[in-house]
């Protein structure tokens, strides 16, 4: 199917879910300025939907993360109708009960998101029912600063959608993906070469803190980088430490959730490439702990959350010559 | 690598996270039988070992440790049944992510140890020490405010 016949099957869909009243939210993609400069966004209306609504090539972002909070929002609501009416019998008991609002939210997963949509539901981040989760068929999405398809999508690791309430287009397979040769690549440098590669990246980092802000398994309430006495909140690191630290800490609260969607490499306005270190937790444990993948089903248990008595011992990490 | 250290004085400073249920009885031990062990160890008692932070660690090299080592009950032993399970997950995972950022191996460990083993906590302690000292300086995750004035 060609990315234009998708793009309008997937507004139809939109504007028919929303104007028969069984959504009353969308969460897609907004046009910009420019063809590349699409961001996120949530549709409530129709209109709105038909001018700025749109689905091609460059819509990398995973819409995932913004379910926390539309969901959370409408089950704030929902508590509060529950709390008012039970308040309400028992001043009166003959009250009539007001009825309860009830909201779904539309939408969009590629393929690689609903990996990440399937992980925030293990971990109860988001209520199923009021979501209505549209999948999407995805070619690999094109790079703005570069013009092509990007990294992640040369490696794309699935094409297949793990959850969903409807398919446009069709299903694919999970992928033989050859993501992990540039970790392996750094893995066989010398330990100085590692030090000197990484101090490259890293010193460019400029602590937007948007690799945190955007990925999806990244929804606790309180950020350690947010709390000014846990000692990780500065802005601007001001020496390799810091560099280093937030990185390795960043990737560390991820490791075992983590779907390797990409995003965090995907935001960075320096070009980092955060997601070797998710990329080097993930493979360090299919080699520790058995295969797993984050978000590819919602019953086994992740792994670091799981032990076994015959575990590897930390030893087992060896010196590269 | 970093450069040998030149003055022979030079003791590597060490972090000892220790158990509280274990390998702290078992410094104490070491302590009550006169055991020698170099005074350069910090010991920082922690409940469990599944107690340590990742950034605890980051926390010590950054304030001017050379090394960190973490000791705990041995696997089964746990007063909280499963903690050191999950810490040697966890500490694998994290010396593994040093090791790729370049952070030389040696400087960190797990061992198990304990409440009776107040002979191996000390052969445990010399010989990391001399392995620390091997290392010199540590260099990369180190925080030029935090260092002392000279």
């Amino acid at each position: 199917m060609q990315t234009s016949e998708i793009s309008s099957r997937v507004l139809a869909r939109a504007e028919e879910l929303l104007s028969c009243g069984k959504v009353q939210m969308v969460i897609g993609w907004r046009k910009g300025l420019f063809d590349y400069d699409i961001t996120p966004s949530l549709f409530t209306t129709s209109d709105d939907l038909k001018k700025n609504f749109v689905y091609n090539e460059w819509c990398g972002a995973n819409l995932s993360k913004y379910l926390v909070k539309e969901t959370r929002a409408i089950e704030t609501a929902k508590d509060t109708v529950r709390t008012n009416n039970k308040m309400a019998k028992m001043k009166n008991p003959d009250a009539t009960d007001a009825p309860e609002p009830s909201a779904k939210v539309l939408v969009f997963l590629k393929p690689c998101d609903t990996y990440s949509f399937t992980e925030l539901l293990k971990e109860h981040r988001i209520f199923r029912d009021d979501v209505f989760a549209v999948g999407i068929p995805c070619d690999g999405m094109k790079d703005p600063e570069k013009k092509e398809i990007s990294e992640r999508c040369t490696v794309c690791k699935s094409k297949k959608h793990i959850t969903y309430d409807e398919l446009i287009g069709e299903d694919g397979d999970v992928q033989d993906s050859k993501r992990f040769d540039m970790v392996e690549k750094i893995e066989s440098m010398s330990p100085d070469k590692r030090f000197a590669f990484w101090q490259n990246e890293f010193s460019r980092c400029i602590r937007c803190n948007a690799c945190r802000d955007v990925c999806p398994a990244c929804t606790c309430e309180r950020c350690i980088f947010d709390n000014p006495k846990s000692g990780a909140s500065q802005k601007v690191a001001a020496d390799d430490f810091e560099e280093s630290m937030y990185h390795i800490i960043r990737a560390w609260h991820v490791a075992g959730r983590c779907t390797d969607c990409g995003e965090c490499s995907r935001v960075c306005p320096q070009n980092i490439p955060l997601h070797l270190l998710n990329r080097k937790f993930i493979k360090d444990i299919n080699e520790l702990y058995g295969p797993y993948m984050a978000g590819s089903d919602m019953e086994t248990k992740p792994p670091m959350l799981n032990y076994q008595k015959d575990d590897a011992e930390p030893s087992i990490i060896k010196e590269a010559k | 690598m970093s450069e040998p250290v030149k003055d022979k004085n030079w003791k590597p400073r060490i972090v000892a996270f220790c158990c509280n249920w274990c390998s702290y009885a078992g410094a104490d031990l070491a302590g009550n039988n006169r055991l020698e062990y170099p005074a350069t160890v910090k010991i920082i008692r922690i409940p469990c070992s599944c107690r340590l932070n990742p950034l605890f660690i980051l926390r010590a090299f950054q304030r001017g440790a050379d090394g960190v080592i973490l000791c705990g009950c041995h696997p089964g032993d746990c007063h909280y049944t499963s903690g050191n399970y999950f810490a040697r997950r966890r500490m694998t995972l994290l010396f593994s992510m040093l090791n790729f950022l370049g952070v030389e191996k040696a400087r960190t460990r797990v061992e198990w140890c304990s409440a009776a083993e107040g002979v191996r906590f000390a052969q445990i302690m010399n010989d990391f020490v001399a392995q620390v000292t091997s290392l010199g300086e540590n260099k990369r995750l180190e925080d030029v405010r935090c260092k002392p004035a000279k």
